[in-house]
């Protein structure tokens, strides 16, 4: 089981040029909006034509531009679930999937039954989709990709157009069928959590390029690059200078921090997520403490987002951005602290991808 | 009162939205689907042209091309023994050429609303673009094609300029209503010209009380698309 894919395409402002594999399971490809994420999938599925490359899934060659071979859409068996689900206004849930299967009315019947009871979706036969909540049109369209037994299933946001508490629910959904589905997946999102929840591997782009490939939870745990960093959801990122063998000069917020690693040569930036700080008061010894102005606060249902400028008089005055649970901030509604500490080892190692542009 | 040009204009206009109905939705499909952007651009205006032309220029085409000593009114004479300029058959070349635009545009447009990720969904789910367009496009596009429709019916039924450079005003074989109340006015008899104008005004207003029943499906039929998004 494999797919395998190399593209190149001329896009607006930039183009898209990767090669990848996925040999089992679900990749996540995570990018931020308009990085060329969804050109890749649509380029797999032979929605779009890239300018240049070649695609085999499994033994299949769907596409060689250099070979001149380019598989219809309708030959590639691939299913693709797209953003709104594109599920036939004009149809039945029933007939929604049953569209995709070559088969007689009689050996059609007893497999949209099954798929429609796997898919929790007995009772709803007759109804159209405009008449099922959200999550019931997301299954049909689950369902009507899987009724057609596709070699690779293409997952396109699938959870943008959906508010937030069912998009959790469904989040969890998936997840299920992924487990048992056994098969390849290929998720494009621009949320990380969706990819830490569902992927077991994960590729980031930035600007149609590549910038990371790797397992999921080693990729947000050590992001390597400052753009993977920020992919992965890291909202404090400072250029930085080695000076020591574990020490480095974050030039943006005017300090020296010790770190766990050793600093690798090619370090340019240092990266902390939110909430790996910890407030230390005026006159206490702690290891990498940081200087701050006074904070602008926003609160968020659970938590409270503090944003501090470091002190422009040490460094280049970038800003600090500490996420931290109520109960904590109640301590400091009056007072905020001055100064944030952060342990060596959470601090991300960052070396700017080269032939990359800047993040 | 005579009504052989009430008899004739709805045998014209029946026969009319038939033939520009299939063409109007094949020229649609064929357009739409074009790859080349330029090629699209240029066929559309050719095909939009007689909606912006005057009907007399229409007309004066259609005589130069089907006219008696014209080498397609010829062909038609000398094989067919059939003389097409001045017969009736004229008037549904006339309604058909100026309804036309009408019917193609109004379902160019039904199928470009449809939402181009369902046909990409038919064609990742293995349907062959005969069956996108029978079982997705055009049902998902009846609202604006049969609006399209009663546009182009009422159009043809209203053609009075390209008629009579092609068809003539021959009483009882191409005078339709237009050329009747024309003819009638010419002629000083006002009644005569007044049943004929009531008999138009009452068809053209069910033409857009039709319509408009259409569009407004259009529209639901738009909102439901959108609510399965969110």
């Amino acid at each position: 089981m494999s797919l395998e894919v190399a593209l190149e395409k001329k896009l607006k402002g930039f183009s898209l040029d990767l090669a990848f594999q996925v040999h089992s399971g679900c990749l996540g490809i995570l990018g931020a909006s308009g990085c060329g994420k969804s050109m890749t999938l649509k380029s797999i599925a032979g929605i779009v034509r890239p300018d240049r490359g070649r695609i085999v899934l499994h033994d299949r060659v769907l596409l060689d531009t250099d070979k001149r071979i380019d598989l219809p859409p309708q030959k590639r068996k691939v299913g693709y679930l797209f953003q709104n689900y594109a599920l036939f206004p004009n149809m039945t849930v029933e007939e929604n999937v049953g569209i995709g299967l070559r088969l007689s009315r009689q050996e059609k019947e007893p497999v949209v039954r099954q798929m429609i009871s796997h898919f929790r979706l007995d009772g709803l036969e007759q109804r159209y989709p405009w008449q099922l909540s959200g999550g019931q049109q997301q299954r049909v369209a689950l369902a009507r990709i899987l009724a057609y037994h596709p070699d690779v299933l293409l997952l396109d946001e699938p959870f943008s157009a959906l508010d937030a508490y069912l998009k959790e629910e469904l989040q969890m959904e998936l997840a299920r069928l992924l487990r048992e589905y056994d098969g390849l997946a290929i998720l494009v999102t621009h949320n990380r959590d969706e990819v830490y929840k569902l992927c077991g591997n994960l590729m980031t782009i930035h600007q149609g390029r590549m910038i990371s490939f790797g397992d999921t939870r080693e990729t947000f745990h050590n992001p390597v690059h400052p753009q993977v960093a920020r992919l992965t959801g890291c909202k404090n990122l400072s250029r930085a200078q080695a000076v020591g063998e574990n020490q480095v000069r974050a030039l943006d917020w005017g300090v020296t921090l010790q770190t766990a690693q050793p600093i690798p040569p090619k370090l340019t930036h240092i990266g902390i997520r939110a909430h790996d700080f910890y407030p230390v008061g005026e006159q206490e010894n702690v290891i990498n403490p940081i200087p701050l102005l006074t904070p602008e606060v926003s609160e968020a249902p659970f938590e409270w987002n503090v944003i501090f400028k470091a002190d422009p008089s040490l460094g280049d005055g970038g800003q600090i951005w500490w996420k931290l649970t109520k109960d904590i901030w109640s301590a400091y509604l009056q007072h905020p602290p001055t100064r944030l500490a952060v342990k060596p080892e959470h601090i991300l190692l960052l070396s700017e991808k080269t032939g990359n542009p800047p993040v | 009162m005579d009504v052989s040009p009430i008899l004739i204009s709805m045998k014209t206009a029946s026969v009319t939205i038939v033939i520009t109905f299939f063409l109007g939705v094949a020229a649609a499909r064929w357009v739409v689907g074009l790859r080349s952007k330029h090629l699209r651009t240029i066929m559309d205006g050719l095909l939009t042209l007689p909606l912006v032309l005057p009907p007399t220029v229409a007309g004066f085409f259609l005589l130069y091309i089907f006219g008696v000593k014209r080498p397609v009114g010829e062909f038609f004479l000398n094989y067919f023994g059939y003389k097409i300029a001045f017969s009736w058959s004229a008037t549904v070349l006339a309604a058909t050429v100026v309804a036309f635009p009408l019917m193609y545009r109004s379902a160019r447009g039904a199928f470009e609303q449809v939402d181009e990720n369902l046909i990409f969904a038919g064609r990742t789910l293995g349907l062959s673009e005969r069956e996108i367009f029978w079982k997705i496009m055009m049902p998902n596009a009846v609202p604006g094609v049969l609006s399209g429709g009663v546009l182009a019916f009422a159009r043809g039924l209203g053609e009075f300029g390209a008629t009579a450079m092609i068809a003539g005003n021959i009483a009882g074989k191409t005078r339709t209503l237009p050329l009747a109340i024309y003819s009638a006015v010419s002629a000083g008899d006002m009644d005569k010209a007044w049943d004929y104008v009531a008999i138009i005004v009452v068809i053209s207003f069910l033409t857009v009380v039709g319509m408009n029943y259409f569009s407004g499906k259009e529209k639901k039929q738009a909102k439901r698309g959108q609510r399965h998004v969110s």
